[in-house]
């Protein structure tokens, strides 16, 4: 293998990328339509688009995770032929995830040695620290090598990150949203040390991001995808983040045709200062004020992980407040089985068969988990009633149409948009006041969606408060009366559905405006 | 699948496919470990044939050799549901030895503060007192779970250690019988305090019947109850139990209570109706076998009771097999582990085989 990846060898100078007529279809799904991208030797590239516009299915065709179903990749003018990502780092191509693929336990000079292809079966320390350190020297920026990674800071690793890509010899890489997990000074030190590197004509950069403030500010081209298609692309500095905004979430839609009641109905839902910690245990999330009115659906946008997982683990009490209240009707909301009973409230989670079903459970089994334990009247139910599940079962499965081999399969069997037909089914069934609901329409196909929004339109007319969390606006602003801006775990913007604008709405999505 | 008829096959296949798989394939990794003992009993020079026959001889030949196996089932049947009800909620609990050991121990101590006390009120008061120690052992394994997430396998294995020598403790200091000499015991159960054999015409003591009914008390609590209902799901996606506001931590210390209370109880049989007392004969690895049993009944507990009886068979042929075939008496603990690899191994299949799946019997 002489072409091997070695840092002995002289550094090759940055490489510039052509996709061309690239596609992806999965399916009947395009995730990726003819789009050609150019990035020029040397050049920071910004790639922008909203979640499931076709970023990352884009730079999976380029590292070879994917096959693309047509169209094909040009290195430095020539045509190269990508099977996997050995045959990427080969040619100099490198990514560098969202998340640290480091091994936490070993230190900075472990991690680089062990990424090698080539690394030896026998290490001569004193040999490869003599050549880390020279590799370093060369570089503008340099991380800690003799810490476990495990103690260093998100900005510590992601440069380490960098910096083993360069190790490795990539002369084009690939960062996918490399600042989503670093502070704002981190962000533009990291950011700030690639740029140099591209000025320098060591590497060409391809950016994946949502943040328009790094494209202005440190890329040189950005491009900018849609639903799959290639909606604009040119030098950043003659973008406008409201012309990115447009691009990046397409014109402004015409009002939904389906046919609206007007509700004016009283506050079923209110949140007041409630605060929890977020995942991270590091960050806070914050609900100054929210207030959700009955025959309203209120829609929470947002780039997906800005805390709209951890507001449904709130309402659904699996994450303790630290402050403030969540009320249902003008009283403290514990999400107790019997208050979300007594209070009508339902509840479902993104990712229906992770979180809200029983994989190995049937599906007559999953559809009775809201009242298997109450005869009609509403007193505690001892024993199962299995035949009364399965008449429901049977019930429920032609109302919503779900697609089984029979009521008794486990739900796992399913496809996605049956489950979350079943899901559906088992949550809007019944009386029902307050329905919360995160992202009811995510990786399914066309037919599926415009019945699950149909239905959650029918259920506002009735009189229902919807809380819909999504991160696809579309959705958001097809089906909301109102929308609130999720940022950084707290609501950042208001607006009513008809005043809606899309760039002022990405912008503050993107977390400044 | 227009047909009535179509959709009554549906409803067959879809409900029986899965109840056979878990049929064939426990049956077929036990012949498979069988199978593979054979080959370690070869490398010995030794025939698995007559080892086979010796188990059928010495287990369920006659009616002495099933009085032999069936006074050895009721442990059997408790110890397999200490680990079959926490099963239902997704826990591997393998500790039910301490909660075996350490009833047994609190029926005898419970018994030397009664003497005197008639058999009617004294006997219930003892099974009550071994089942609330096994009950609050494994409970408090279920708790650490809920408050601190400590895994509860290795807690229980752990705590099983702590009980053994806690009962080795107080056997020999404080509630010793100074009368017991080379095997430090409890005082000796009084005649009206000991549980005698059924009226079946061979000597099997009432806890197998007690044990059968536990297991179909379970069964009705898994199967047919609500509460078991809610713990399925809690064991299939916590997640899942939680935002249908059910209490998952409740839950899980009933469920783990429950277990113990089953190996308490087994705990106050050993020492009611086989020893007398109290002392290092509880610890008799029953507990152990017990996990083996529950895993082989795929946590169904009307399943445990013909699956106790076999290992209890099995075990029972210990004796004759150590004279006869001169094999040391650990054979039929490699036996066993051999058993439970291919069993742990066997988990795996499911869903694999097509001949179970739907698919395979709906197409033409």
């Amino acid at each position: 293998m002489s072409a091997a990846p070695s840092v002995l060898a002289p550094p090759k100078a940055a490489i510039g990328i052509e996709a061309v007529g690239m596609s992806m279809r999965f399916g009947d799904f395009t995730a990726l339509d003819h789009v050609t991208l150019k990035i020029r030797p040397g050049s920071f590239h910004a790639l922008l688009g909203e979640n499931g516009a076709g970023k990352s299915t884009l730079v999976k065709c380029m590292m070879g995770f994917y096959h693309a179903s047509d169209g094909g990749l040009l290195i430095d003018g020539r045509e190269a032929l990508i099977r996997d990502p050995v045959d990427a780092q080969r040619l100099g191509l490198g990514m560098v995830y969202q998340h640290f693929t480091l091994v936490p336990s070993l230190t900075g000079a472990e991690n680089l040695l062990i990424s090698r292809a080539d690394a030896p079966a026998v290490i001569s320390w004193r040999k490869e620290r003599a050549a880390l350190e020279a590799f370093l020297r060369k570089m503008p920026f340099s991380a800690p090598l003799d810490r476990p990674v495990s103690r260093l800071s998100a900005g510590e690793k992601q440069k380490l990150e960098i910096l083993k890509q360069l190790y490795l010899g990539s002369r084009f890489l690939i960062l996918d949203e490399p600042t989503s997990v670093l502070t704002p000074g981190e962000a533009d030190e990291v950011l700030g040390h690639v740029r140099a590197l591209c000025q320098a004509g060591e590497i060409s950069v391809l950016m994946i991001t949502h943040k328009f403030r790094e494209v202005s500010q440190f890329a040189d081209d950005v491009s900018v995808l849609r639903k799959g298609k290639l909606t604009g692309s040119g030098p950043a500095a003659d973008l406008s983040h409201a012309d990115m905004a447009q691009m990046m979430m397409g014109a402004q839609l015409p009002p939904s045709e389906t046919a609206r009641t007007a509700h004016n109905g009283d506050v079923v839902l209110s949140l007041r200062a409630a605060k929890a910690p977020d995942r991270s245990g590091l960050g806070q999330i914050e609900i100054a004020q929210l207030d959700l009115r009955a025959g309203e659906i209120l829609g929470i946008a947002g780039v997906s992980g800005n805390g709209q997982t951890e507001l449904m683990d709130m309402l659904t009490g699996q994450r303790k407040l630290n402050a403030g209240q969540i009320q249902v009707h003008g009283r403290d909301y514990g999400a107790t089985r019997r208050e979300a009973r007594a209070l009508k409230i339902r509840a479902l989670p993104e990712e229906p068969l992770q979180n809200a079903c029983a994989p190995r459970m049937s599906v007559a089994e999953n559809l009775a988990f809201r009242d298997f334990d109450q005869i009609p009247d509403g007193r505690p139910r001892l024993w199962k009633n299995s035949r009364e599940m399965a008449r429901r079962a049977v019930e429920l499965i032609s109302a919503y149409q779900i697609k089984t081999t029979s009521p008794h399969s486990p739900i796992a069997a399913l496809s996605g948009g049956n489950v979350q037909r079943a899901a559906l089914a088992r949550e809007l069934s019944g009386d029902v006041d307050l329905l919360l609901i995160a992202n009811p329409c995510f990786g399914l196909d066309f037919a599926a969606v415009a019945a699950i929004r149909a239905r959650l339109l029918a259920a506002r007319n009735e009189g229902v408060a919807i809380l819909l969390i999504s991160e696809d606006l579309d959705e958001i602003l097809e089906l909301a009366d109102r929308i609130l801006v999720m940022s950084e775990g707290k609501i950042a913007f208001e607006t009513s559905a008809e005043n809606a604008d899309t760039a002022e709405i990405g912008a503050y999505m993107a977390g400044h405006a | 699948m227009t047909t009535a008829s179509g959709q009554k096959g549906g409803q067959f296949l879809a409900q029986g496919l899965p109840r056979l798989e878990a049929v064939v394939i426990p049956i077929g990794a036990l012949l498979t470990g069988a199978l593979i003992f054979s080959g370690f009993l070869l490398a010995l020079g030794k025939s698995p044939a007559e080892f086979f026959a010796l188990i059928y001889k010495a287990g369920f030949s006659s009616p002495f050799s099933w009085q032999n196996t069936l006074s050895r089932v009721a442990p059997l049947l408790f110890a397999g549901l200490c680990v079959a009800l926490p099963a239902r909620l997704g826990l591997v609990v393998i500790g039910g030895e301490g909660a075996i050991v350490l009833g047994g121990l609190m029926a005898a101590i419970t018994a030397g503060l009664m003497l005197g006390t008639p058999s009617w009120l004294g006997l219930p008061l003892m099974a009550l007192a071994g089942a609330a120690m096994g009950g609050l052992w494994i409970a408090a394994i279920g708790w650490l779970r809920i408050k601190r997430g400590v895994n509860e396998t290795i807690a229980s294995l752990l705590m099983a250690y702590i009980a053994i020598a806690v009962m080795n403790h107080l056997v020999e200091g404080p509630f010793r019988d100074p009368a017991s000499l080379n095997k430090p015991s409890t005082a000796p159960l009084p005649e009206a305090l000991r549980v005698g054999d059924m009226p079946i015409g061979i000597d099997v003591h009432w806890g197998f019947a007690f044990g059968v009914l536990a297991c179909v008390l379970s069964w009705l609590l898994i199967d047919r109850s609500t509460i078991g209902f809610a713990a399925r799901i809690a064991g299939d996606n916590i997640r899942a139990a939680q935002v249908q506001g059910l209490p998952v931590g409740k839950l899980i210390l009933g469920f783990t209570a429950l277990g113990g209370a089953c190996a308490g109880l087994a705990g106050f049989f050993e020492v009611t109706a086989i020893h007398g007392a109290a002392n290092a004969s509880l610890v008799a690895g029953y507990g152990y076998t017990g996990i083996l049993v529950a895993f082989l009944a795929r946590h169904n507990p009307l399943a445990i009771i013909p699956v106790a009886t076999l290992l209890a068979g099995i075990e029972a042929s210990s004796g004759l097999i150590q004279r006869r075939m001169d094999l040391p008496d650990a054979t039929i603990l490699v036996f066993e582990g051999i058993v439970f690899v291919v069993l742990l191994l066997s988990e795996t299949l499911y869903g694999k085989i097509p001949l179970f799946k739907h698919g395979f019997w709906s197409k033409p």
